[in-house]
């Protein structure tokens, strides 16, 4: 009786939440399938200009047709062929950074956070001058410097986004680090990288796949960013962030042509999002959601 | 306090001069300058006689040093681009990116304080939910797409607003809100959680048991506390502005510091790059100091940190 009392405030905005994690588990499921198999249903090439059929409509406005659901772009290349093709790479983007990021940062928080002392002086430090470096700036210099491509886009933004990974992990071993079980492993004589690789590190597992969904967010948006400032995923490759650079300059003639692809970016990140925090809640443990 | 202050200003000369080492390192990035700025169709001889007029033969640490006792001294060099020194078209631009940045962090205070404060007085109804919902926006926001769209809406459907330029106060307001969506959703939910916290807290209580009115508990005894971390928040907020605002003024044409810096790299222009990048990360580091400062100040409980 007492327990349902006590529980009774924090299950139901728990049950809510879990809307917001469906939502978000939703979207990026479809975003998911969409880069995965979308190709295949979408019968046209994302390539293929058709300078005949310029800037068609989506089929829902007056001049549309069901050959282009979502109409053409400036070149004639059908819309929806695009989209589905641009989902591939903000997925790609957003998978490999964080697996770069999350290497770094990891690293980086575990070593200052078991450590303590004088390592974590160092990493505390090296965390504050990350911060203090303009992100997109120094993101857009160095793809500028090295040439743009997706590998160079990925490198960038992964040796740039690790921080949030290192604060977490950081704060996380620290906590970890006093526990029983660690000085019982450091008592039955295990070595150091024993202990960091199976006591420490699947402990701060969970609240780093939290960070990974947020930064995965993060890395979307900035390529997205980058490929609209022209030093991003080079053309005609068809990167979200690029159609809306190339659309840039129909815009007030038919606001569809930024409308289309700038909804697929802001849908998906929400999702991702929604997701990151619906995982936070089911992952907390239990009444600390 | 002293052995704090000491400290503080110790941790931000060291972060700034490695952010300066960085800086230089990152036009070293590309290999070799000399080619870079003599250009694709510069013969060998070219290329040597720009090795040796801008000093490219010399060691790097020595290159290193030059620089950085110079840009220490605000001497960031000539600009290839622009012919002109690049402190002072820094110093033309920075004020258009500080209007932009104090605009920005105005309308996200304005929007983010009082929707926290509500959020957390009204926990759970459809106003905290409402302050949730645009939390998650602009965190899903791309900031340059929904700068566009308001340009279309404000601009060109209601025309209410220029659609780009520096002209007045107006050509602010645009990208001012987009820019305020970057930092509205940290800023309300530190609001919010600060609030509710502080809310559950004893002197809380008190003050309700002693019958004072509910506005003067919330405004006058809890935000005082609640308000100590979003102070902070704010400051590190304004400091990504700056840095962030290089989109933001692409899209709206603003002449700023972002918009100098994005010409300038696709101009191959690295004294401007390097210097922008230097001067934006000294600020930053600059507003975290007054804000770990001012927080001291508002929490002696912090001094000790």
């Amino acid at each position: 009786m007492t327990d349902q009392v006590l529980q009774a405030p924090i299950v139901l905005p728990r049950r809510l939440r879990h809307g917001g994690f469906v939502l978000g588990a939703a979207i990026v499921g479809l975003v998911v399938v969409a880069a995965l198999i979308g190709p295949a249903l979408v019968p046209d090439d994302p390539f293929a200009q058709d300078l005949l059929k310029r800037l068609v409509p989506p089929m829902w406005m007056e001049g549309g047709s069901a050959a282009h659901i979502l109409g053409t772009d400036q070149v004639g290349r059908d819309y929806l062929a695009r989209l589905v093709y641009g989902a591939r790479i903000s997925l790609l983007i957003g998978l490999s950074t964080v697996i770069v990021s999350g290497l770094i940062g990891t690293t980086l928080g575990v070593a200052g956070g078991f450590f303590g002392g004088r390592v974590d002086d160092v990493v505390t430090f090296i965390i504050t001058c990350r911060l203090a470096v303009p992100l997109i700036l120094v993101a857009l210099a160095v793809v500028s410097l090295v040439g743009s491509s997706l590998l160079v886009v990925v490198v960038t933004l992964g040796l740039l986004l690790w921080e949030r990974f290192a604060v977490v992990a950081r704060t996380t071993t620290a906590q970890v680090r006093n526990l029983d079980y660690v000085a019982a492993a450091r008592a039955a004589g295990c070595s150091r990288g024993y202990i960091l690789l199976r006591e420490v590190l699947p402990n701060i597992l969970n609240p780093l796949i939290v960070v990974a969904t947020l930064e995965m967010a993060l890395a979307i948006l900035l390529e997205a960013a980058l490929s609209f400032l022209g030093l991003g995923v080079p053309p005609p490759l068809p990167s979200w962030g690029l159609m809306i650079a190339e659309a840039r300059d129909y815009m007030f003639f038919q606001a569809w042509v930024i409308v289309i692809p700038g909804l697929a970016l802001l849908v998906f990140v929400l999702g991702i999002n929604l997701l990151g925090d619906g995982l936070r809640d089911l992952l907390a443990p239990e009444g600390r959601a | 306090m002293l052995r704090f202050l000491i400290r503080r200003l110790a941790l931000a000369f060291l972060v700034a001069l490695t952010v300066l080492s960085l800086s230089f390192a990152l036009t070293r990035l590309a290999g070799d300058l000399a080619v870079a700025i003599a250009g694709p169709s510069a013969t060998a001889a070219d290329v040597a006689a720009v090795r040796i007029a801008y000093g490219l033969d010399r060691p790097v640490l020595v290159q290193f040093a030059d620089w950085a006792v110079r840009a220490a001294h605000g001497d960031f060099g000539h600009s290839f681009f622009f012919k002109e020194q690049v402190a002072n078209l820094i110093a033309d631009r920075l004020p258009i990116t500080g209007t932009l940045g104090l605009t920005a962090i105005a309308i996200a205070l304005a929007v983010a304080l009082p929707l926290g404060i509500l959020a957390a007085v009204k926990q759970n109804t459809w106003i905290d939910r409402l302050a949730t919902s645009i939390a998650l926006f602009g965190q899903a926001m791309p900031t340059f797409w929904f700068g566009l769209i308001l340009m279309i809406g404000f601009g060109l459907k209601l025309g209410w607003l220029p659609i780009s330029g520096t002209g007045s106060w107006r050509h602010y307001v645009m990208p001012g809100i987009v820019l305020a969506f970057t930092a509205i959703p940290a800023l309300m939910r530190l609001t919010r959680s600060g609030m509710i916290e502080v809310l559950a807290s004893d002197y809380i209580r008190t003050a309700r048991a002693k019958g004072l009115r509910a506005r003067t508990v919330v405004l006058r005894h809890a935000l005082r506390n609640a308000a100590i971390p979003v102070v902070s928040i704010a400051a590190v907020q304004l400091g990504f502005m700056l840095g962030g605002s290089v989109v933001i003024e692409q899209v709206f044409a603003l002449h700023g510091v972002g918009y100098l810096a994005w010409e300038s790299i696709s101009k191959n222009d690295y004294p401007v790059v390097q210097a922008v990048v230097l001067v934006l990360a000294c600020i930053y580091v600059l507003l975290t100091l007054i804000a770990d400062l001012l927080n001291a100040f508002l929490d002696p409980r912090l001094r000790t940190a």
